[in-house]
C-alpha cells in the first residue's frame, strides 16, 4: 500500500503546487453496548507536480479533529457559608464536544500565527465566548475551564509531533477517541504547512453514532419519552415479580 | 463481541462503565437492604455519583429500580396480608402530589446549576439525622440487652395528630385519624423521592411509627406498596421531562440487587439485630461525612460545565 502511494507520487504529473490527500481508516464510529473508544488511523500523502525548490523550507503536517460544537453553561463554585457552591456562570457559546491537534512539531514554530487564526486551529479558537456577560469577572477563565476540564477528560488533546513525516512525502497518526464521546459529524482537516503557511487541505468527516441497542433505547427515551418510561416501568415490575416468585420456589 | 472488561456504554447518562461494577454495586446495596429491610436508594444513590454516573441520571434511574425491589417486597406482604391499602392509598395521594412538585423544582434547580448542592444538602441532613439517630437508639438497645428489660414504652394512642379534622378510619391499622397528616407525610416523601432518587422507606417507617401511630406490622408493606406508586410516578416524570432515566444502568442494578437482597436477608438472620443497626448506622454516617466532607473541602476544580441553554 505505503510502496504504491510512493510510486504514485512519483510517477505524478509534474506542475506547481504541492497538494495533500489524505484518508482515514474508518469514516464511521458506531457506539454500541461494549464501546469502550476507538482508534483512528489517519494517514495521506503529498501529491507532488514539480521537483521541490532547492530553497523550501522544511515540509509540516498538522492534522485536526473536531467533533460537533454547542453551547455549554459553565459555572464557578465560590465559598459561601462555609461550602462551595455554584454561584458565577457564563454561557460559552461554542465549544466542540471532541477537539484532537496533532502535528508533525510545535504548533506554534511550525505554522505561523495568521495561518493559525485563519484556519481556526487551537483550542482557544474552537472554544469561544460571543457575548460575555459584564457581571462576571474575568469570563476568559471560564473558557479556559472548558479547556481544561474537556483535556482531563481526555476530550481534548494537542499532540505536537506524534505524526510521522517520511521523505516529505507519506505521514500518517493514530488519534484515540475516548469513551465517553458523544455522537455528530466529526470534521478532519489536514493541513500541509511549508514555511509556517499552509499549502494545502484535505477535509473530511468522521460520523460518530449510537447504534444497536443504544440507539434505540436513546431515539426512544426522547421521541416517545412516555412510552419508553411506561416500558421501564414494566421492565422494573416484572424483574420484581420475577425475583419474587423465584425466591420463593426456591424457599420451599 | 464481547470486551474482555466488560466496559458498557449507558445510552443515556453517556458515559462508559464497568458492567460487573455496577452488578457489584447492585449486589452489595441488595445486600445491605435484605440485611437491614431498607429499599437502599440512600446508599445506592450516592455511589452513582462516585463512579460519575451524572446526578439527574443517577436520582432518575434509582427511582426505577426502587420500583423493581419494592415491588418484589409488597408481594410478600400481601400474601402474609399486612398492607394497609386504605393508608397506603391516602399517603400515596399525598405522595404523588409531592413527586409532582419534587420533579419541578429538581428541573428548575438543574437550569439553575443547582441541583447537585440541594441533592447533596438533602443526603447531608437526612443521611446525618438518620444514622445519628439509628445509631444512638442502636446503642441503647445494646446497654439495655445487657440489663433486664424494662416493660416496653406504650404506643402513643393520643398526641397533637388527633385532634385534627378529616377523620377517616383505617381498619387494618387499627386507626381513625385525620387524612390531613397522613397526606403532608405522603408528600413530603413524594418530593424527598423525586429529588433525591430514593423510596423514602427511612423517613416513611418512623413517620407512619411515631407520628401517625401505626402498628409496627402493617408500616413496613405500607411503606413499600405506596413507594411503589410514588418512585414509578417519578421515574415517569424524570423520563418525560428530563429524559434521564436509563434502562440498561437501571437494569443491572436491578440484576444485582435482586441477587444480593436475597443473600442480605439470609446473612441478617444469623446476625443480632442491633449489631446490625449499629453497622447500618455508621456506614450511613459514612456516606454522609464524605458528602459533608465534599462540600467543605475547596475542591480541585472550582468550574463545571453544564448544558447549553440552547439545548
Amino acid at each position: 500500500m505505503i510502496r504504491l502511494l510512493i510510486a504514485l507520487t512519483l510517477v505524478a504529473v509534474p506542475a506547481t503546487a504541492e497538494e495533500v490527500v489524505g484518508a482515514l481508516s474508518q469514516n464511521r464510529v458506531a457506539i454500541t453496548a461494549n464501546f469502550d473508544g476507538s482508534e483512528i488511523f489517519v494517514f495521506g500523502a503529498v501529491k507532488r507536480e514539480a521537483p521541490i525548490p532547492d530553497d523550501a523550507g522544511p515540509l509540516h503536517v498538522v492534522i485536526t479533529i473536531r467533533g460537533p460544537s454547542e453551547a455549554v453553561v459553565v459555572r464557578r463554585k465560590e465559598r459561601t457559608l462555609g461550602i462551595w457552591v455554584n454561584r458565577d456562570s457564563v454561557l460559552v457559546d461554542e465549544a466542540p464536544s471532541f477537539y484532537a491537534i496533532a502535528s508533525t512539531g510545535p504548533l506554534t514554530e511550525i505554522m505561523s500565527e495568521t495561518a493559525r487564526l485563519r484556519h481556526r486551529i487551537g483550542f482557544d479558537k474552537a472554544v469561544r465566548i460571543v457575548g460575555a456577560p459584564d457581571d462576571v469577572d474575568s469570563p476568559r477563565s471560564f473558557s479556559e475551564a472548558v479547556v481544561r476540564i474537556r483535556q482531563d477528560n481526555g476530550l481534548y488533546k494537542q499532540q505536537d509531533g506524534i505524526v510521522d513525516l517520511r521523505d516529505e512525502t507519506l505521514f500518517a497518526t493514530n488519534v484515540a477517541l475516548p469513551a465517553n464521546l458523544t455522537e455528530g459529524v466529526y470534521r478532519t482537516r489536514m493541513f500541509l504547512l511549508r514555511d509556517r503557511e499552509v499549502v494545502s487541505i484535505s477535509d473530511t468527516e468522521i460520523i460518530v453514532r449510537k447504534e444497536g441497542l443504544e440507539r434505540w433505547i436513546y431515539a426512544m427515551a426522547h421521541e416517545q419519552p412516555l412510552y419508553y418510561g411506561l416500558l421501564s416501568l414494566a421492565v422494573a415490575l416484572f424483574a420484581g415479580w420475577l425475583a419474587s416468585e423465584i425466591f420463593r420456589l426456591l424457599r420451599r | 463481541m464481547v470486551s474482555p472488561l466488560m466496559q458498557i456504554y449507558l445510552p443515556i447518562a453517556e458515559v462508559s462503565v464497568n458492567a460487573f461494577l455496577l452488578l457489584g454495586l447492585g449486589g452489595m446495596v441488595g445486600v445491605l437492604s435484605g440485611m437491614f429491610g431498607v429499599g437502599g436508594g440512600f446508599l445506592m444513590t450516592p455511589l452513582l455519583f462516585f463512579i460519575g454516573i451524572p446526578p439527574a441520571v443517577a436520582v432518575a434511574t434509582e427511582a426505577n429500580q426502587i420500583v423493581a425491589s419494592s415491588f418484589s417486597g409488597v408481594l410478600a406482604h400481601l400474601r402474609r396480608k399486612t398492607v394497609d391499602l386504605k393508608m397506603g392509598t391516602v399517603l400515596l395521594v399525598g405522595g404523588l402530589i409531592g413527586s409532582a412538585i419534587g420533579v419541578q423544582v429538581f428541573k428548575i434547580l438543574t437550569a439553575m446549576g443547582q441541583v447537585e448542592l440541594l441533592v447533596t444538602l438533602c443526603y447531608v441532613v437526612f443521611l446525618g439525622v438518620v444514622g445519628a439517630l439509628m445509631f444512638i437508639e442502636s446503642l441503647g438497645a445494646i446497654r439495655r440487652s445487657r440489663k433486664p428489660s424494662p416493660a416496653p414504652r406504650p404506643r402513643a394512642h393520643h398526641n397533637w395528630v388527633h385532634g385534627l379534622p378529616f377523620k377517616m378510619r383505617f381498619r387494618q391499622s387499627q386507626l381513625y385519624i385525620s387524612a390531613i397528616p397522613v397526606l403532608l407525610i405522603g408528600a413530603s416523601v413524594g418530593i424527598l423521592a423525586a429529588i433525591m432518587g430514593v423510596g423514602g422507606g427511612f423517613i416513611m417507617v418512623p413517620a407512619m411509627i411515631y407520628i401517625l401511630g401505626m402498628p409496627t406490622k402493617v408500616v413496613v408493606g405500607t411503606s413499600l406498596f405506596q413507594i411503589i406508586f410514588v418512585t414509578g410516578f417519578t421515574t415517569l416524570m424524570h423520563a418525560t421531562q428530563n429524559y434521564t432515566v436509563d434502562a440498561i444502568l437501571a437494569l443491572l442494578l436491578l440484576l444485582g440487587g435482586v441477587v444480593g437482597a436475597q443473600i442480605g436477608a439470609r446473612i441478617g438472620v444469623r446476625l443480632k439485630a442491633e449489631q446490625l443497626r449499629i453497622l447500618l448506622a455508621l456506614m450511613v454516617l459514612g456516606v454522609c461525612g464524605k458528602l459533608a466532607f465534599d462540600l467543605v473541602v475547596q475542591p480541585s476544580e472550582l468550574y463545571s460545565l453544564g448544558q447549553g441553554v440552547a439545548h
